[in-house]
């Protein structure tokens, strides 16, 4: 147990039924055992259950079903929003076992010590994770962007008691990345009928009446700032993280666009993002991978185009918390290590996501998923959605291309700003206004 | 023992309303940051609340709403309730009727508000009607995501509550005193005016208080039918629990509670619900 930072404050075994699992497992864990339990472990872990607390577009019940059948004891998916997940994370964190989380969430989960640093030696997949999350590079070793909450900022503890952050490798992860990608906006091709190449289109006022924001004051402001920024209304020093005055002048814009009527809507979850898109009532707007997928497989014409200035970029994350110990703690790294062996890297691909170990995820993958999904090559066959309908048909390429192109155009991260507590304030004057 | 009967219900709204209520009171004076709230006496949040231009416009909007729903509700809710009292002679017919009324209901609130977008949306029912009959060359916009589609929104489900206490009342006037009024020679107006009006207020006021404290309450439904451009006072608090900010939400919480109790006070100062219910 010792690659854990077992804390003397955990109080130990709070469920009486592990107790007795402790003693074995840390024998096991003494043994390396990853793949194969001792017998009376075997007969232990099957009581106990996992429970995985997260947000809908990664925390999905299929998931969970093929974890719980492929590792023998239960996984409990729990998709909450986000409002509810952080209630639950800080007030009650005992009420979740893994915290599927944006990366840039770490530092509070740092500074409430509430998450449980992880060894890499104890997690099997670190050398073949993206370098994006290992080293804060491409592939092909270029230098990725760190405008706002890049995923390398959050990655490394320096040490096992998880004090501090590292910006540089160490031996001591702060959680497991699972899933990346690049949003960027979303269109109606076949009712705008002409290409979209920038963000300055959402503020376009040909589609005055027409366009959509996302209605979360730390994305949404992000899109926002893209938009001002591409059609040269105000240049940001470090758009990941805006000043008091950057902010004034943003939400000053805002309304300004809001009270001319350039927007039709805001959304707060994708659904409503789908629904806007599917009426007609939208045709350009922020939006998020697996609703484009979902408009697709309903046979409506949607394309998540790539633009000029680079996609805004996130990475999503597990973070194992503190409480957990004894053989429910090796049960929740046996987890951990199942996520990214690629049954679940495969089911997000069809969503448009992109597994932080792609190469397990291609084990699972039909080579024509994989050249279409990762690759940007046309699609051989019809591609499926994870929940098996049509979404895209034989002969199509992916909108933006290859994963290396992708990725590898992201002009800010995810972030969480210094002046969040003003943002929130402006923001909610904003949608008021 | 008169307090043994009570003691039970005085005991549920003891543990579940007044305690819950007390501590918003007092984590409402607290300290926080974006992770924790630290107990504490500080009048910072309502200073926010008092001080913040978006106060004033959030507050405005809530009672443009509220205004205009009450005075929608009022007369149409009256409306129904006058016809199922006085127009339907049967019993068996007026219950029918009034289950009728509850159809709607029978859904969930997220679908009968999502049902209201293929209703009004761009593309939507009403607006191919509009077309059709050539009323105008291009879709109403204001139609969907709008102030009107709130409005409408809340019209279609609190002229229920504005109804049925009406009715309550109604049913409790004298049919004698509407014959004698009627052999008097008062015409329906009249009778409608000098006799079922006055009688019924009790019903007007109590419908009125549940309206006004349910779009005063609301967040949901400004939400979804004004497509987010337009919130309400609640749906600031919203956006402050979402960010875990609970000192500021519950210093709004507070205020708006203050501001509901004042006005439903005022209702039940201006009808003497107490008197005329004992009468």
């Amino acid at each position: 147990m010792s690659q854990f930072k077992d804390t003397p404050d955990t109080g130990v075994t709070r469920r009486s039924l592990l107790k007795g699992g402790a003693a074995v497992a840390g024998l096991a864990a003494g043994s390396g055992a990853i793949t194969g339990f001792p017998t009376i472990w075997a007969q232990n872990i099957k009581n106990v259950t996992i429970t995985h607390v997260g947000q809908s577009f990664s925390v999905i019940p299929q998931i969970g079903a093929q974890a719980s059948k492929d590792l023998g004891f239960k996984i409990e998916m729990q998709a909450v929003d986000l409002n509810t997940q952080m209630n639950r994370l800080f007030t009650q964190p005992d009420s979740i076992d893994i915290a599927d989380l944006s990366i840039n969430t770490v530092p509070d989960i740092m500074k409430t010590k509430i998450g449980l640093p992880i060894s890499t030696s104890k997690y099997k997949w670190w050398d073949k994770t993206m370098p994006l999350f290992t080293k804060g590079e491409y592939t092909d070793g270029k230098k990725a962007p760190t405008a706002g909450g890049a995923p390398i900022k959050f990655q490394y503890y320096t040490d096992g008691s998880g004090a501090k952050l590292s910006p540089t490798p160490t031996d001591w992860l702060a959680s497991i990345p699972t899933l990346t990608n690049a949003d960027t906006l979303g269109i109606r091709p076949d009712l705008i009928g002409r290409k979209i190449d920038s963000w300055a289109e959402l503020l376009n006022p040909q589609f005055k009446g027409k366009a959509a924001l996302v209605d979360e004051y730390d994305i949404g402001i992000l899109d926002a700032a893209m938009a001002l920024q591409a059609s040269g209304q105000i240049k940001y020093a470090d758009i990941g993280n805006l000043t008091k005055p950057e902010i004034d002048a943003t939400i000053k814009k805002l309304i300004e666009y809001k009270k001319s009527g350039q927007f039709r809507a805001f959304w707060q979850n994708f659904d409503q993002s789908v629904s806007f898109m599917a009426s007609g009532e939208v045709v350009i707007q922020s939006m998020w991978a697996p609703a484009v997928t979902a408009l697709r497989a309903r046979g409506i014409p949607c394309t998540f185009v790539p633009l000029k200035e680079g996609y805004r970029g996130w990475g999503i994350t597990l973070v194992p918390l503190k409480h957990l110990t004894g053989l429910k703690l090796d049960a929740a790294m046996e987890y951990l290590n199942w996520y990214n062996s690629g049954w679940q890297g495969a089911f997000i691909a069809r969503q448009g996501y992109y597994s932080s170990v792609p190469e397990t995820a291609k084990t699972f993958l039909e080579p024509y998923e994989w050249d279409y999904w990762y690759e940007g090559k046309p699609a051989a066959k019809d591609i499926h959605d994870p929940f098996g309908a049509l979404m895209e048909k034989a002969g199509n390429v992916r909108d933006g291309g290859a994963m290396t192109k992708r990725m590898g155009n992201v002009a800010v991260w995810n972030s969480r700003m210094d002046e969040q507590r003003y943002l929130i304030k402006r923001w909610n004057e904003f949608i008021a206004a | 023992m008169s307090w043994m009967q009570a003691a039970p219900l005085a005991l549920v709204l003891l543990v579940f309303f007044v305690a819950p209520l007390v501590f918003v009171f007092v984590v409402s004076f607290f300290d926080y940051d974006r992770l924790a709230i630290y107990p504490a006496f500080l009048l910072d949040n309502y200073a926010d609340v008092f001080t913040s231009s978006i106060t004033l416009q959030l507050y405005s909007k809530t009672f443009e709403y509220a205004v205009i729903v009450e005075a929608i509700t009022v007369a149409v809710g009256f409306l129904v309730a006058y016809f199922l009292t006085f127009h339907v002679r049967t019993t068996a017919w007026r219950i029918g009727l009034l289950v009728a009324c509850t159809i709607p209901f029978f859904t969930s609130n997220m679908i009968r508000m999502i049902s209201w977008m293929p209703f009004l949306g761009r593309e939507g029912i009403l607006n191919d009607v509009v077309l059709a009959m050539r009323l105008s060359k291009t879709p109403l916009d204001f139609l969907l995501f709008s102030d009107f589609a709130v409005i409408v929104a809340y019209v279609h489900i609190l002229t229920m509550m504005m109804a049925a206490p009406i009715v309550n009342s109604m049913s409790k006037i004298d049919k004698a005193l509407i014959s004698a009024a009627r052999d008097a020679g008062a015409s329906e107006f009249q009778i409608v005016r000098d006799i079922v009006l006055p009688l019924s207020r009790t019903g007007v006021a109590l419908g009125s208080a549940l309206v006004l404290t349910q779009t005063m309450g609301d967040y949901f439904i400004v939400h979804v039918l004004s497509g987010g451009k337009s919130a309400g006072v609640v749906s600031a608090i919203a956006t402050q629990l979402s960010a875990f900010e609970y000192p500021p939400a519950a210093a709004s919480s507070v205020v708006l509670l203050v501001v509901v109790v004042v006005l439903v006070g005022v209702i039940f100062r201006v009808v003497d619900v107490r008197k005329e219910l004992a009468g």
